[in-house]
């Protein structure tokens, strides 16, 4: 008993049925929910009550025999036919109308891009910084504009009542106002295969946007907190070197990262350098200056987009590739 | 355990009767089953085979819900789970359900009922059950060849880039969907041709109108799937870019294909069992059906409106809102005449003489399951309400109330019900109410803590999960414990009764259609005569008898008609 019933009452602040509401289309959600509730149970009461009334009153005894009842009314008929679609009139229009509020979004919103893959998530706030949760702040209007790198997989944050499929090949939308601060789970719903169901992260609503804007400015201050190999390695991942150079040796549309540094390069004009930093810091910023035999002058240039720190980080992860 | 004796009725021995020619014992030898042309047989064949698919089904789902016991590993990995899941609904959806009802019970009861010698075209009929374990092979060779991941949905992309045996699968399906349309086909065309003398379209037995309500779903919706399931294997054998994103293709193009048949498959699995509930509350009651017309016709607006709800599925796919308002406004359609069949089950039973048997125990407790099935199907259909609940265990318990709690309840009230008929042998009434009773309570035990799980935030096909959920799914799986036991002391009870049990009477329950004047088993040709039908629920038209243990027509009460010297006792 010890077992059951702490898990199945504590369940922090929140109710019976729900996590506590954390968005503004939550408490709607839940209204409408509750109004179904109450009249579905008051039918299952009114049904199964009449069934053990009728199991009690009307059980087999010997020698009584059942009576001839009408086999047809139709006014009993019509009105059970008339009056749950009535019901089921109201129950329809009060879900449309909240639904309509939750799949809008607001026309100004923080918006905040979403990749999703198996088996995780990646949220690309305004200034290019990404993460794998989602930080947000209260009382603001946000909107999440999702894609997915391979199969569905499906955002949902119950504490928020949303939830939205991410479909490969096409944007979805998703937004909300958190209420409260607090950490939430946010996880994916859509079968996805093996890590389905580690496929969930945070929520983080922070109290106030200065908050927010405070935690993004340090998260995304890479220098600071990581080393120079990891912000390398974020770098590669997140301007897309990942696309076209391979850590394991294979090569792509250019070479791989694989046992780089210090290696002798040739290139298409007969020419030929040791691969040291100011090489690789070269090939990033004037990328057809020098091209490697056997590849085409496609990588554009990052001039501008990558500061000398940034830089040096990569070139302290390439030289980690060994 | 002692044999079943009836104290009511000392004279159970009917030492004549062993003697008859049944349709069991009329002819001998395996290649008289494999060859068969009779409908009870095939019936029977097929009954052996769902039986087995159960089993084997239920045997996936106790090992879920035991892994499911703790958020870390119980017993396998999250591959292993992934595969299970996926084989334990696919096995359970297409060799269960679907043709539980229709395809076994059917398949023996409606000619019978009919007042028929067999169904229309016997071969056919014997070709569908081939069909349906050439089916269940290839099922059988997914699990073997690769197993399979994707969920019985089958849901693009994922299920064309998983590597586990897809296509095998999906062989599978589309062989049994032709086993599908082939028994719809043969009971529309049986029961339009073959009704009896005075048996017109409405004084047909409801579980008639819902067999061919079925029918029609099947023959119309099963060839979609079949398709759908073909592209889906040339899409990922040549890479067309059908279903494809990365080829240009739209996954929730497939979603829409796969749910244009699989809703309406929904109302296959649902409505033969309405029909058995239907002849199981009147019969068991001893009453008139109430509202016959309103019934039937019920179950030809549920098939109808079942072809219109499919996008309900899709209310987070990313669709237009305009489609998601459209479907939800559609569905609730669907609600009401499930809503009109319960109320005339309740008004059935007023002023009745209950008789508390196990078949009638099922139907009871079906009325009780279906309910909450069918009344949480709101919540679903509500679009605000559905954008948090869909793909949670709301939904699992949701659909389980319906395929599990509804049809396989109204499965085991058919078996019961007719048992006495297909096999001429009684069960154990009273372990068959105590296997009842578990089956009930095993049933609620495990499903309705996931109502609430789903709400409060667990997705469903999930291998492991946040600890908070941990109390709901250990009495989930303690309930899935009591309804495994359970389901196998029902099959234990009926499979003791064909040896052990007491020679069945004609008409043991006192039903007043057809199937209830020829001797229980049925002759090869189910009726000497071809019988006079008439109103099916006129239970006044046969009263209990003694001698016989069971209900003869009136106007036999007393002299030597036919039913009364089966007993092999002449006196009056
Ligand atoms: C002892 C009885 C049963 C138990 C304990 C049980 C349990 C389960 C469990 C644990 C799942 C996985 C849920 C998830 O993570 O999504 C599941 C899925 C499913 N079950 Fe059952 N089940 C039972 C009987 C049935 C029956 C009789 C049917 C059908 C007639 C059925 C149809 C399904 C279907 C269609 C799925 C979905 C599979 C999927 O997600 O691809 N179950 N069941
Ligand atoms: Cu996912």
């Amino acid at each position: 008993m010890k077992l059951f019933i702490p898990n199945l009452l504590a369940n922090g602040e929140a109710g019976f049925w729900f996590p506590s509401q954390g968005s503004t289309v939550a408490e709607s959600v839940d209204s409408v929910y509750f109004f179904i509730l109450y009249v579905c149970t008051f039918f299952f009461v009114l049904i199964v009550g009449l069934m053990v009334l009728f199991m009690i009153k009307y059980r087999h005894r010997p020698g009584v025999e059942a009576e001839k009842t009408v086999t047809h009314n139709l006014t009993l008929e019509l009105s059970w036919s008339v009056i749950p679609t009535l019901l089921t009139i109201v129950m329809f229009w009060i879900g449309f109308t909240s639904y309509l509020d939750m799949r809008t979004p607001p026309a100004s919103s923080y918006e905040i891009d979403v990749v999703a893959k198996k088996w995780s998530w990646a949220f690309k706030y305004p200034n290019g910084w990404i993460e794998s949760e989602l930080h947000i702040p209260k009382g603001e209007d946000v909107t999440l504009t999702m894609a997915s790198d391979d199969v569905i997989h499906s955002l949902w944050i119950p504490a928020f009542r949303t939830k939205m499929d991410v479909v490969p090949g096409r944007y979805t939308q998703e937004w909300f106002n958190a209420t409260k601060a607090g950490t939430y789970p946010l996880m994916c719903a859509e079968y996805c295969g093996q890590k389905h169901s580690e496929m969930v992260t945070n929520v983080v609503v922070h109290e106030t946007r200065g908050d927010f804007d405070k935690w993004l400015q340090v998260a995304s201050d890479i220098h600071k907190n990581k080393t120079p190999v990891e912000a390398g390695e974020y770098f590669y991942k997140s301007r897309g070197c990942i696309q076209c150079h391979s850590l394991d040796g294979v090569p792509k549309n250019g070479p791989s990262f694989k046992e780089l540094f210090g290696k002798e390069r040739k290139f298409t004009d007969g020419t030929s350098t040791i691969a040291d930093a100011n090489y690789i810091r070269q090939s990033i910023l004037e990328p057809q200056s020098k091209i490697v035999d056997g590849f085409r002058p496609i990588m554009p240039t990052f001039k501008g987009q990558l500061t000398d720190q940034d830089i040096s980080a990569i070139i302290a992860f390439i030289k980690s590739q060994k | 355990m002692a044999t079943v004796v009836d104290s009511s009725n000392p004279k159970s021995n009917f030492p004549i009767q062993y003697r008859e020619l049944n349709y069991l014992n009329c002819s001998k030898g395996w290649k008289s089953w494999f060859f068969t042309l009779d409908h009870k047989r095939i019936g029977i064949m097929y009954l052996i085979g769902v039986t087995c698919s159960f089993f084997l089904g239920g045997i996936f789902a106790v090992l879920l819900r035991t892994e499911l016991l703790s958020p870390s590993k119980v017993l396998m990995g999250p591959d292993a789970y992934n595969q299970m899941f996926t084989l334990h609904g696919a096995i359970m959806t297409f060799l269960v359900i679907i043709p539980g009802v229709p395809a076994a019970i059917g398949n023996i009861i409606l000619p019978v009922m009919l007042g028929a010698k067999d169904v229309a075209f016997p071969r056919m009929n014997l070709g569908s059950f081939y069909l349906w374990m050439f089916g269940a092979a290839f099922f059988l060779a997914a699990i073997v060849l690769g197993g399979l991941d994707t969920g019985w949905t089958f849901y693009t992309p994922y299920s064309i880039t998983t590597s586990t045996a897809v296509i095998t699968a999906l062989l599978g399906v589309f062989i049994l969907g032709f086993s599908s349309i082939f028994t719809g086909l043969n009971f529309i065309v049986t029961i339009h041709t073959m009704r009896p003398p005075g048996m017109t379209w409405f004084k047909m037995p409801l579980f008639l109108w819902a067999l061919y309500a079925t029918a029609l779903i099947q023959i119309l919706a099963t060839p979609v799937l079949g398709i759908t399931g073909l592209l889906l294997v040339v899409e990922r054998a040549f890479h067309i870019g059908i279903f494809d994103p990365t080829l240009g293709g739209d996954p929730v193009l497939f979603q829409h294909f796969f749910w244009f048949y699989s809703h309406p498959a929904v109302y296959v699995m649902i409505l033969p069992a309405m029909g058995v509930i239907s002849e199981v509350i009147a019969v068991h009651s001893r009453k008139h059906i109430f509202g016959y017309r309103f019934i039937a016709y019920s179950s030809i607006a549920i098939a109808v409106f079942g072809f219109l709800v499919w996008g309900h599925h899709m209310f987070v796919s990313g669709q237009s809102r305009m489609v998601a308002v459209i479907f939800s406004a559609i569905t609730f359609s669907v609600s009401i005449p499930s809503a009109i069949k319960v109320f005339n089950w309740l008004t059935t039973m007023y002023k009745g003489s209950i008789r508390f048997t196990t078949a009638m125990c099922y139907g009871l407790a079906f009325i009780f399951i279906f309910s909450i099935g069918g009344l949480t199907g709101l919540f679903l259909a509500t679009l605000a309400t559905d954008v948090h609940l869909h793909d949670t265990y709301f939904v699992v318990a949701h659909f389980h109330y319906v395929m599990m709690g509804s049809s396989l309840v109204g499965l085991f009230a058919a078996i019961h019900h007719w048992w006495p008929k297909i096999s001429g042998k009684m069960f154990n009434e009273f372990w068959g109410r105590i296997a009842c009773l578990g089956v009930f309570l095993g049933f609620n035990l495990t499903f309705f803590p996931q109502f609430i799980l789903g709400t409060r935030g667990m997705p469903r096909r999930y291998y492991t999960y946040l600890p908070e959920f941990q109390g709901l799914h250990i009495m989930s799986t303690m309930g899935a414990y009591l309804l495994g036991l359970s389901s196998a002391l029902m099959a234990g009870v009926l499979i003791y009764s064909v040896y052990r049990g007491k020679k069945a009477p004609a008409n043991p329950w006192g039903g007043a259609s057809l199937e209830w004047q020829c001797s229980s088993p049925p002759p090869h040709n189910n009726f000497d005569h071809p019988p006079l039908a008439g109103d099916p629920y006129v239970m006044e038209s046969v009263v209990y008898n003694e001698e016989v243990g069971g209900f003869v027509p009136v106007e036999c009460q007393g002299d030597n008609k036919e039913s009364v010297t089966a007993s092999g006792d002449k006196e009056v």
